[in-house]
C-alpha cells in the first residue's frame, strides 16, 4: 500500500510513489532517465512535457506508445521503457 | 450518432475558458474540449505541491455550466463537426460556431546535444516539474528566450531545484528597453517585480546562448556563450526555450486561412476574431502569441461572437488592443539572434523521431522532398518540432496538415466507417 498522497506504480517492475496528481513521467524519472529508444538506438526522454515532442513513449499496462507526460499516474500501474 | 452542441471550444487554456464561460452566459450549450485532464492549459498548469493560482481557480469555477470534453484528442473536422478521441473511445460532435484556442506550443531549436536526457524546454521541464517530476536538488541551467524562462525558474527553484542561472539570448540593450517601456503596462510591471524577487540571486545572462550540450547516456554539462567569451557549465537538466509558437494544426485542417508573413503560420482572423471559415473563430496564441492577457480578453470576445452577441464582443476591442501592444514589445525585444540559428551543424540531429541530421536536409527545398527522401517528419511528433524549427533556420515551411492530427488508435478510425475523412473532405463546407 502507499501512503495517504501518494500513489504507487511499478516502473520497470520496481515500486516508485509519486503524488496523486503526478504524471506517468514523473514516476518513469523516478527510476531512469532513459524513457525510449530512437531510431538510431540512441537514449530519449521527455523534451516538450506538453505532448507535443512524443519522445516520452513507453508502454503503460501492456499498452505501447503512450506519452508519458499526458498520462496521468494512477495506483498499481505498471510501467516499461525501452530507455 | 453525433451530439450537437451551439458552441464547441477547442483547448482548455486561458482563452478557451474564456469563450466557454462567455458564450455559455448567452444561454447556449458549450462544450469545452481539451487534452489534458484539467482546465488550465500550459500557463494554469495545475500543480500538485502548489495547486493553481487564485486567478485561475476563478476562471475554473466559472465554467460550472460549460460541458467539460477532458482527456480528449480532435482527431479531424469537417462539415460542423468534430472527430474526437477520449479515453472511452471515439465521439462524434456537431456544433453551429466553434472557438480554436488551441493555444501555442514551445520554439524548441536544435543545437549539437539537444537530443540527450536532461534536455528539455524551458516550458517544458516548468510542466514536467509541476506534475511531479524529481527535481528538487538537481542542477539547471535555463536559457533561451522571453519572459517564460523567468516563469520556468521561478517554478523549478519553488520545486527545491538548485537554478544555476537564466541565460537570455537578447543583449543587454534590448532587455533594458523591455524594463522601461514596462511602465506603460502597470500589472506587468508588478509581475516582473514579484517574478525578480522570486529569482533573487539567480543570475540573469544576456547575449548568453547555450551552444551545446554534452554527456554520455544524459547531460552533463552545457557550453554557453555570453559577450565574454565560452564556458562550461555542469549541470543535471537544460530547461531550454525560444519562445512560443502558435498551435494552428486543427485551424488548418478545418480550412482557415493562413497569415504565413512570418517563419509560422498564425490564424488568419478579422477584428472580431472570425477566421475565413463561416461559424469558426480563434482566440489567444493561435492567433499571433499575445500572452495571458491577450487570451483572455480574446477568449471573450470569441465567446461572444460565437454566440451571434456582435456589440458585447466590439465593446471589449480596445482591452484587446492594449494587450496586444504589450504582445508586440516583447517580439521587438526578444526577437531572436542570428547566432541561435546557426547553433546546429550538419552532424546534429533535426528530425528526433527519425533521427534525421541537418546535413541531410541541406540538399531540399521543400518539406515533402525532403520527407520523401529522408523521412524527416515523419515520426509521431509528424514533423510539430523538426518542422517548426526548420522553418525558423529558414529552410522551409513545415508541410500542412492531414488527419488524423494526432497519432490515433485503429478503433477510433475504425468509428469514423460513416463518415469518412479523407484528405478530399478535410475542411468545412459551408
Amino acid at each position: 500500500m502507499s501512503r495517504p498522497g501518494t500513489l504507487r506504480m511499478y516502473v520497470n517492475g520496481q515500486a516508485v510513489d509519486v503524488p496523486e496528481g503526478a504524471s506517468v513521467a514523473a514516476a518513469v524519472a523516478c527510476v531512469t532517465s532513459g524513457f525510449r529508444r530512437s531510431a538510431g538506438g540512441a537514449r530519449r526522454a521527455p523534451l516538450c512535457g506538453m505532448g507535443i515532442c512524443f519522445e516520452c513513449r513507453v508502454r503503460i499496462d501492456g499498452v505501447n506508445q503512450l506519452r508519458a507526460c499526458m498520462s496521468p499516474a494512477v495506483e498499481g500501474m505498471r510501467v516499461d521503457t525501452d530507455g | 450518432m453525433a451530439e450537437h452542441f451551439d458552441v464547441l471550444v477547442v483547448g482548455a487554456g486561458p482563452a478557451g475558458m474564456a469563450a466557454a464561460q462567455t458564450a455559455a452566459t448567452h444561454g447556449l450549450r458549450v462544450g469545452m474540449i481539451d487534452a489534458h485532464a484539467h482546465p488550465g492549459g500550459q500557463v494554469w498548469r495545475r500543480d500538485v505541491r502548489h495547486g493553481v493560482p487564485r486567478t485561475a481557480r476563478q476562471a475554473i469555477a466559472a465554467l460550472s455550466t460549460v460541458e467539460p470534453l477532458l482527456q480528449s484528442t480532435v482527431l479531424a473536422v469537417q462539415a460542423r463537426e468534430l472527430l474526437l478521441e477520449t479515453p472511452h473511445g471515439s465521439r462524434h460532435l456537431q456544433f453551429d460556431s466553434l472557438v480554436l484556442a488551441t493555444g501555442a506550443r514551445e520554439l524548441l531549436l536544435p543545437f549539437p546535444g539537444w537530443t540527450l536526457p536532461g534536455v528539455n524546454g524551458a516550458g517544458g521541464l516548468q510542466a514536467l516539474a509541476k506534475q511531479g517530476w524529481p527535481i528538487a536538488g538537481k542542477r539547471v541551467v535555463v536559457a533561451g528566450s522571453g519572459l517564460l524562462l523567468l516563469a520556468a525558474a521561478a517554478t523549478l527553484r519553488k520545486h527545491g531545484a538548485r537554478v544555476l542561472g537564466i541565460h537570455e539570448q537578447a543583449p543587454a540593450g534590448a532587455i533594458a528597453a523591455f524594463a522601461w517601456q514596462l511602465r506603460h503596462w502597470p500589472a506587468r510591471m508588478m509581475q516582473a517585480v514579484g517574478l525578480r524577487a522570486r529569482l533573487a540571486g539567480i543570475p540573469y545572462r544576456t547575449g548568453s546562448i547555450v551552444r551545446a550540450a554534452e554527456g554520455a547516456r544524459g547531460l552533463c554539462s552545457v557550453v554557453v556563450e555570453g559577450p565574454r567569451g565560452a564556458r562550461r557549465i555542469d549541470c543535471d537538466h537544460l530547461a531550454i526555450g525560444y519562445g512560443l509558437v502558435p498551435d494552428t494544426g486543427l485551424a488548418q485542417l478545418a480550412g482557415c486561412t493562413m497569415d504565413r508573413s512570418g517563419s509560422h503560420p498564425v490564424v488568419a482572423v478579422d477584428a472580431l476574431l472570425r477566421t475565413s471559415v463561416d461559424g469558426v473563430y480563434a482566440a489567444g496564441e493561435a492567433c499571433g502569441i499575445g500572452g495571458l492577457a491577450a487570451a483572455r480578453v480574446e477568449g471573450r470576445i470569441a465567446g461572444h461572437m460565437a454566440a451571434g452577441a456582435l456589440a458585447d464582443a466590439s465593446a471589449l476591442l480596445p482591452e484587446r488592443e492594449h494587450a496586444r501592444q504589450f504582445a508586440r514589445l516583447l517580439a521587438h525585444c526578444f526577437a531572436l539572434s542570428p547566432r541561435v540559428r546557426q547553433l546546429a551543424d550538419a552532424n546534429t540531429i533535426v528530425c528526433r523521431c527519425e533521427d534525421v541530421r541537418l546535413g541531410a536536409i541541406g540538399a531540399f527545398d521543400d518539406a515533402r522532398a525532403a520527407r520523401l527522401a529522408t523521412r524527416c517528419g515523419m515520426g509521431a511528433c509528424q514533423g510539430r518540432i523538426c518542422g517548426t524549427a526548420l522553418a525558423e533556420l529558414g529552410y522551409f515551411p513545415r508541410g500542412g496538415m492531414r488527419p488524423p492530427l494526432f497519432p490515433a488508435r485503429l478503433a477510433t478510425l475504425a468509428s469514423t466507417g460513416s463518415h469518412p475523412f479523407s484528405n478530399d473532405n478535410r475542411g468545412i463546407s459551408t
